[in-house]
């Protein structure tokens, strides 16, 4: 496998782990609702690229799966039924912090490597990649903004009422 | 003079017109069985305020007891006509069970207490809170129902005086999307168009707006229109056969959740046509390019199939939209209440810009409020936003409020926008907020989910304070219930969804002991101590006068400038729209004339947001983008709905208001015409839906969904296959149980679903799934939904819905048109 192989498959990989991730944070939170919902919507973002990196993989002699992964199905209704139950405490919510600090440390994570790709994509003149890059790059950008932002608008009240 | 039946006829004779002329003066009236004009002590001028129309109305005053209500001709709201709704809710005033005196809960009971006693808990919990927790302890839910001067007074307070940042109105069940929208379009809050569009428009397009129930009288305008020489076409988007949809030339009725879809559907064919003004494009906006790249994944075939809507009338849609000459669009629930809400509604906006319908006769878009003065409540900055459409992540913009305050600029909270309600519900949930002050509404019936609502506003370690006119479902969860004057027994001002803004004077005295809430406001801060940074009392005014004078200064050189605006100008004549200042002393009827919009950076109210994640957009990538103060064409990407039919729940369910009532009927469930009109819950299916099942009108059916259940009788309608309406207003309150379902459930919310719009932060009333099951057969016994509106039944003749005697209205044509 060459180097180009090399970069897709570590993309593929942390796009992966970041669908899942978020997934489980919706699963977590699941009495945040507008975390619950926006995370599973943008997580499907992240699906979306593995499928994506699957294809540009096979031009660079990689085998990738295309179908993204999913976090385990019994945990996940563990974790969203742990959420209900915990609702009328206040600790959640600084949970909630440090699962969108993990969140935001993987989307910036995933960005960077996608800046590699682009980087390649133009030093290579492929141009299928660099237009793949430039379809999905832009959203792990929104994810990285989407925690950031989130957090912005919890830390005060998770912190200070703690 | 005609004598008209305005519950059987709720638009009232027509007076047609054509376009560019005036709408002709109708005046309506409706009295006291017995009484005449001559019977009449004294008018006092006021405007309606059981919808967001702003209808211009006298109050008719008899032994100092409201008798009546009449139009006022001189309005350029109406022109005289008012809406059932008005006609017959005045009653409620006088109800016997209004509240008259302040109650406290005693070892678990509401017992009466006097004004000093509650005050002082009220006051005092605060204080305690402050100390022991902090402003993050505190919050405030109040309303679209009072007026200007009592929200920028309880803004005041709030973000001025406790310094907390949990101030929402239950504007955000209904307004929040327009003003989410207007932010992301053009930078800032504030109705492009003007209700006069419509004299002038030949194409009017109705996104999820059931005008013909929601703002009766705008409607009346349309339907004139239609009447008249060379009317304008009508196109209607709606899964319901409203009456707006009668009346359509074109009827799209999208499978619920795909309005994003279809506009960026029309959008596409727009573009593919080319009917585009470039040149307005190339001058005015940013952002073109990237629309028309993004808009290539929206062919009308791909619409027409995710939104299960013919193609041709798509076709026929985009052509209208694209040929019409005086284009004018209104937005309401049906989009605001739906998935992606904030994008679909901008995509409207979108189509205004490429085609460069604004700021001329007929060329307006209207994003449409769902209350009387909702406008207020977003003006005022007491629903999520900073007074007089201040950015809160512009620090200059926070610097200026402070100075006009004269408190430190520290003191007012903008580390993020203000805590939106379903988030502070949120807080309170998880108990970091631990006072809530709901003023002029019905969270326990108003708010989705209600079984959880219910479990959160119950708590033991909140303190909740109600304020409100008549007992309800929330004030028998409270702690402390303090009884509230209401329009017609207090002075204020209030704003339309046209901006424009109305005198509503002091008829007769509150009942009993109930203040208005202004003076209730101002008593609670002078009881917390608050003050400037001089020392002086923070709030500096007690009548509605001076806080109107406050205000103005609050506005000036703001987008929603009020400084030529005084309660002598707004006496006698009609309402006047702001901005109103020096250089528009008359007003302005429309907005961007001049192709200049809110939007530069240190100018625009908000920066906008992420429509899919809600992350709010950083000032300097704002900047980056927008220099130079553009309208801003955003791009909306299609998600599927959050909720979706299975085998279990196999229907989309819709919920939302009938023409005859407004919100949890507290005032029109007490005036017998409307109540009458619409005495019950009723469910609405089609009938190729009903038949699949063998049901037929008037079967009572047990409506469930994930979250709760709801019996109410079969309505067959028009409506969309696949889908199932209710009507919202149905609590408790008239019910033995008193605030929460007996045995069976009633109210609506007890089946909706905790979600919203992540940019507006709107509820989504409109998504989400249900099964149904029949409990028993009718017994020849139809269902109460009436007969005039999107209710009307389908294949069965029922009585149609009637007022009678009781329900007659004068509607007085005037022959003097000219003068």
């Amino acid at each position: 496998m060459n180097e180009v192989g090399m970069a897709i498959r570590e993309l593929h990989r942390s796009e992966n782990a970041i669908a899942v991730e978020l997934l489980r944070i919706a699963d977590r939170h699941k009495t945040d609702h507008e975390v619950f919902h926006v995370a599973r919507d943008i997580a499907r973002w992240s699906q979306r690229h593995v499928r994506e990196l699957a294809r540009v993989g096979r031009d660079y002699g990689v085998d990738l799966d295309d179908e993204p992964k999913e976090p385990h199905e019994l945990p996940a209704a563990l974790r969203r039924r742990a959420s209900e139950l915990l609702g009328r405490r206040h600790a959640p919510s600084l949970l909630l912090l440090r699962d969108l600090r993990t969140a935001h440390r993987m989307a910036a994570g995933v960005s960077l490597d996608w800046e590699v790709l682009a980087q390649t994509a133009q030093a290579l003149g492929d141009r299928e990649l660099l237009a793949a890059s430039q379809r999905c790059h832009p959203q792990t950008l929104r994810q990285l903004r989407w925690a950031n932002a989130k957090l912005k608008e919890i830390a005060a009240q998770a912190v200070v009422t703690a | 003079m005609g004598i008209v039946d305005r519950i059987a006829e709720p638009w009232g004779t027509r007076t047609p017109y054509g376009p560019g002329q005036r709408w002709p003066t109708r005046v309506d009236r409706h009295l006291e069985p017995g009484l005449t004009e001559a019977d009449i002590d004294r008018w006092v001028q006021s405007a309606s305020v059981l919808h967001s129309n702003g209808d211009g109305l006298d109050i008719a005053v008899r032994d100092g007891r409201i008798v009546g209500v009449r139009g006022r001709a001189v309005d350029r709201v109406n022109h005289g006509r008012l809406d059932p709704k008005d006609l017959f809710g005045w009653q409620a005033n006088g109800s016997s069970d209004r509240l008259t005196t302040p109650l406290i809960r005693r070892d678990g009971e509401l017992v009466e207490t006097d004004w000093d006693t509650a005050m002082n808990a009220v006051a005092g919990r605060t204080k305690e809170l402050l100390e022991e927790r902090g402003p993050s302890a505190i919050g405030f839910y109040t309303t679209g129902q009072l007026f200007l001067e009592e929200y920028y007074t309880l803004a005041l307070i709030g973000h001025g005086g406790i310094g907390t940042n949990h101030m929402d109105g239950n504007t955000r069940l209904c307004t929040a999307t327009a003003a989410a929208a207007l932010k992301q379009s053009f930078g800032c809050d504030g109705q492009p168009g003007s209700y006069t569009d419509i004299d002038h428009a030949d194409v009017i397009a109705l996104y999820g707006h059931n005008m013909a129930e929601t703002q009766t009288v705008l409607w009346s305008r349309i339907l004139d229109r239609l009447a008249g020489p060379n009317p304008p076409a009508v196109i209607c988007v709606d899964p319901r056969r409203t009456p707006v949809a009668r009346a359509a030339t074109v009827h799209l009725a999208p499978r619920p959740g795909t309005n994003l879809m279809l506009v960026n559907g029309l959008l596409h064919e727009i573009l593919r046509q080319g009917r585009v003004d470039e040149r307005y494009i190339e001058e005015n906006t940013v952002g073109f390019d990237d629309l028309r790249q993004h808009l290539e994944e929206y062919p009308l075939e791909r619409a027409a199939e995710v939104c299960d809507v013919p193609l041709a009338d798509l076709r026929e849609a985009a052509r209208l939209i694209g040929t019409a000459q005086r284009l004018m669009s209104t937005v309401l629930q049906g989009f605001y209440q739906s998935h992606q809400a904030t994008a679909a509604a901008v995509q409207v906006n979108n189509i205004h810009l490429v085609r460069g319908m604004l700021g001329r006769p007929g060329c307006g878009v209207l994003q449409m409020n769902g209350q009387p003065t909702a406008q207020n409540t977003r003006e005022c900055g007491a629903d999520g936003d900073l007074p007089g459409f201040r950015n809160w992540a512009n620090d200059a913009h926070v610097e200026d409020l402070a100075r006009v305050w004269n408190i430190d600029p520290m003191r007012i909270p903008h580390y993020s926008a203000p805590t939106h309600l379903m988030q502070m519900m949120r807080y309170v949930e998880d108990g970091s907020i631990r006072f809530l002050y709901v003023n002029g509404t019905n969270p326990a019936v108003s708010l989705p989910e209600l079984h959880r609502i219910r479990e959160i506003l119950s708590q033991d370690r909140l303190f909740l304070v109600v304020q409100d006119i008549f007992p309800t479902e929330t004030t028998r969860l409270a702690d402390v219930v303090l009884p509230a004057a209401t329009w017609g027994e207090k002075t204020g001002t209030f704003t339309n969804a046209d901006r424009t803004v109305h005198l509503s004077e002091k008829a007769v005295e509150p009942p009993g002991r109930a203040r208005p809430d202004l003076d209730i406001f101002v008593d609670y801060a002078h009881r917390l101590g608050l003050r400037d940074k001089d020392g002086d009392p923070l709030v500096k005014w007690s009548t509605p006068e001076e806080a109107f004078e406050a205000w103005k200064k609050c506005t000036a050189g703001r987008p929603c400038d009020y400084t030529g605006i005084t309660y002598d100008r707004l006496r006698g004549g009609s309402g006047i729209q702001w901005p109103c200042n020096a250089d528009a002393p008359g007003g302005t009827e429309r907005l961007y004339t001049d192709g200049r919009f809110w939007a530069a950076p240190d100018r625009c109210e908000a920066y906008g947001r992420d429509m899919v994640t809600g992350a709010p957009v950083e000032p300097t990538e704002y900047r980056a983008r927008n220099p130079h103060g553009k309208a801003m064409l955003e791009p909306g990407e299609y998600l599927p709905p959050h909720e979706t039919v299975s085998d279990e729940y196999p229907y989309l369910l819709s919920t939302g208001r009938t023409l005859y009532h407004f919100h949890t009927r507290t005032k029109t469930g007490r005036a017998p015409q409307l109540q009458s009109a619409a005495p019950e819950v009723w469910v609405e299916m089609s009938g190729a839906d009903a038949d699949r099942h063998g049901w037929s009108e008037g079967d009572l059916l047990r409506i469930t969904t994930p979250r709760g259940s709801v019996t109410a009788r079969l309505r067959i309608s028009a409506i969309r296959s696949g889908v199932v309406f209710l009507p919202f207003h149905y609590g408790y309150w008239d019910t033995p149980a008193g605030h929460e379902p007996a045995l069976e459930g009633r109210a609506a919310n007890e089946l909706t679903f905790t979600d919203w719009d992540p940019a507006s932060k709107q509820p989504l009333f409109k998504s989400g799934v249900a099964r149904l099951e029949r409990v028993e057969a009718e017994d020849g016994t139809p269902s109460a939904a009436p007969t005039t509106t999107a209710s009307e039944p389908v294949g069965v003749t029922v009585p149609a819905t009637r007022g009678g005697p009781d329900a007659e209205a004068t509607e007085t044509p005037d022959e003097g048109e000219l003068r």
